[in-house]
């Protein structure tokens, strides 16, 4: 563990806005510095992307470029990040994700140079290892083509690379519809974090090589899955919390590479993460309800640094097209904090606990990521001599929070919900003392042709 | 002595062992597989899908059901093929062309496995052609078809068109984020379910009884 100690040890200090280490860019936004900017995210309606649809799937890109930026000049946004998230093909096929790369920098500049906006392009190649099963997770056309994407959209111009990526997926879906926390365990401390560790080490040089910035990844599949799995019912609402303290741990590999932020909207964990490296973070609550619901709307904003939508088809809405409809709405979520920052320490505090306190008492998903448990996963994850225990750590934080929480009144939580956290504590007292024994039993009880444990470093031959 | 009831109650509370157990003691005792099957197996599994969809469970406890019924299955399924019964209806299921997502899919899999239809999983990725070729190959009166990203859905348009254009008559149903009844109707398809707990229903509306 390359972190054993908090860069934010203090709850209070856990705010929207303010980083330990902020990052600045080309246009002077910086970002964790006092400011939380918008950050627009944005999808294609139903088209299938080809060749032939190309010329359709650039005309949106460039609306919504063109007609957001315009909106953010207008309404005076301090700045504004743009996140390019590819769609399958355009990380296959480099040159498409290439062409809408060009458009949006183009856009960009353009808003620059007519009205002065600050404004800058978060790209993220989507991780398509996972379209060959097993998942080829350190070789093949996907790995090639996402390498070839990071490496050319950060010599155009992109001045963050971030990803949502995929390694340990091949078992955790499996193991969340089947409440399995040893399987989520092994999918998100020890294969996440093996496929994490190789894979920032690609990321962080090519951002170095380029003077950009290797910005962070997201456990966008195993938390947000978990996370809606549980809104639609379907898994405890106390699962989804404890995996989501997990994913911390998978999550932290990033920065532990290299990475500085900010984090990637979707990582619900951020605010545990931006305790431990003191990197700014990216968030999304209400503003994201387009693209996914959550428990958290507001209180995930308590700690963000730029506020996000997830993600948004372009469609036309009775305001206007919903990605130029949301910037509207990210940039005046964010006057609000930018306003509460500028009346001192005090307002922005006040504010900030309205925004937990709103959500955090009714759902076990949004009380463990209040500033004060944040801090207390974090805590415990540092303390750890390891991955495999800081996973184990995070978990047993995250139940005694829900627990004690749920026993003083604080946290609501149904009787279904609460048993859960019985049958997880159990799991976690039975699990081995090392990683290796907890290795050689999960290799005998887990579907292995589901995934190459040679891309795991681990040794399938030597047990079988 | 063990009877239908007993093999009933092991599935709805997950007891995997009892199943298998209950089941062997009662196919010894004389009882007919289909018998099994019809009155313990499948209303079990209705009686779980049912707590389910009244939210009284969660998806682990209704999969721990689903485990159970399988390993009375596998005891059952040789005894049914060998008295030459087979299951009333047959499903295909897969995540069409250019998307891996699979969790609803998987769900609504073992949902209609629980109801008795027999059901052929042809996983993510699925080209038009693939599901073709498996509709030739296995004859099904049911196609489910998932999508969750809005540009596979275009996908899940050209699958339903294939099918159709091959001339293959059987029922389509569609399911995923994106997908609407509209949609299923503005691309031929039979129907559409919003959950996995409702595609148990909805593929009973559209088959013959």
């Amino acid at each position: 563990m390359k972190y054993n100690a908090l860069a934010i040890s203090d709850p209070d200090k856990l705010i929207y806005g303010v980083s330990p280490n902020p990052v600045t860019t080309r246009h002077g936004m910086v970002i964790g510095g006092g400011t939380v900017y918008p950050e627009l995210n944005f999808t294609l309606p139903d088209i299938k992307i080809e060749a032939a649809s190309m010329p359709e799937v650039r005309r949106h890109y460039q609306q919504i470029v063109t007609e957001a930026l315009t909106r953010a000049a207008e309404l005076e946004a301090p700045g504004v990040m743009l996140e390019f998230e590819t769609l399958p093909p355009m990380t296959e096929f480099p040159d498409f994700g290439m062409d809408i790369v060009k458009i949006l920098l183009e856009g960009i500049e353009t808003a620059h140079e007519k009205y002065g906006l600050k404004a800058t392009l978060r790209a993220t190649p989507n991780d398509n290892r996972e379209f060959v099963r097993p998942p080829l997770m350190r070789s093949g056309r996907y790995w090639e083509a996402m390498l070839e994407l990071f490496e050319r959209s950060a010599e155009a111009g992109a001045e963050f690379l971030s990803i949502e990526s995929v390694g340990g997926k091949e078992l955790h879906d499996d193991a969340l519809v089947n409440g399995d926390l040893r399987e989520v365990l092994f999918s998100l401390c020890v294969m996440g974090v093996r496929d994490m560790k190789f894979l920032w080490d690609h990321i962080v040089p090519i951002a170095n090589k380029h003077g950009v910035y290797a910005a962070g990844d997201t456990a966008c599949g195993f938390g947000n899955t978990a996370m809606v799995l549980a809104e639609r019912k379907m898994i405890p609402r106390s699962f989804a919390a404890v995996v989501r303290a997990v994913t911390a741990v998978r999550s932290l590999v990033a920065y532990e590479c290299g990475a500085v932020g900010p984090g990637k909207d979707c990582g619900y964990e951020n605010p545990i993460l931006k305790a431990i490296p003191g990197f700014p973070m990216s968030m999304e609550g209400k503003t994201a309800a387009c693209a996914h619901l959550s428990p958290m709307g507001n209180l995930a904003a308590a700690t963000a640094d730029l506020w996000s939508n997830e993600s948004v088809q372009n469609i036309k809405l009775l305001g206007g097209m919903a990605p130029t409809c949301y910037m509207e709405q990210l940039i005046y979520d964010c006057r609000l904090f930018n306003e509460a920052s500028k009346d001192g320490p005090e307002a922005a505090l006040q504010l900030r606990n309205w925004l937990v306190k709103s959500d955090a008492g009714l759902d076990p998903q949004a009380m463990i990521i209040t500033p004060e448990s944040s801090v207390a996963i974090a805590n415990a994850i540092v303390s750890s001599e390891n991955h495999y225990a800081a996973g184990i750590a995070a978990a047993r934080e995250a139940i005694r929070l829900m627990r004690e929480s749920s026993e003083s009144g604080c946290l609501k939580m149904e009787a279904k919900e609460a048993a859960w956290l019985d049958r997880m504590e159990d799991d976690l007292d039975d699990m081995p003392d090392t990683e290796e024994e907890f290795i050689e039993e999960m290799m005998e009880d887990v579907d292995t042709d589901k995934f190459v444990p040679e891309d795991y470093e681990l040794p399938a031959l030597a047990l079988s | 002595m063990s009877n239908i009831e007993d093999l009933k109650t092991s599935v709805i509370n997950g007891r995997r062992k009892d199943a298998k157990q209950i089941t062997t003691a009662l196919l010894e005792e004389g009882a007919a597989p289909e018998v099994l099957l019809e009155e313990a197996l499948i209303p079990a599994m209705s009686v779980v899908g049912e707590k389910f969809k009244n939210n009284e469970i969660f998806v682990p406890e209704m999969l721990v059901s689903a485990r159970a019924m399988k390993e009375s299955m596998k005891i059952i399924e040789p005894k049914l093929i060998e008295a030459g019964i087979k299951p009333k209806y047959k499903a295909i299921i897969g995540t069409v062309e250019g998307d891996l997502h699979d969790i609803g899919k998987n769900l609504v899999a073992t949902m209609w496995k629980g109801a008795g239809f027999e059901v052929v999983d042809l996983g993510v990725n699925v080209a038009p052609a693939a599901f073709i070729d498996a509709i030739e190959e296995h004859q099904p009166d049911l196609l489910g078809l998932s999508a969750l990203l809005t540009t596979t859905m275009p996908a899940m348009r050209e699958t339903v068109a294939a099918i159709k254009a091959a001339g293959k008559q059987l029922k389509i149903v569609i399911g995923g984020a994106p997908v609407t009844q509209s949609y299923a109707d503005e691309i031929g398809a039979d129907g559409y379910a919003s959950d996995a707990a409702s595609a148990v229903d909805l593929a009973k509306s559209v088959l013959p009884a």
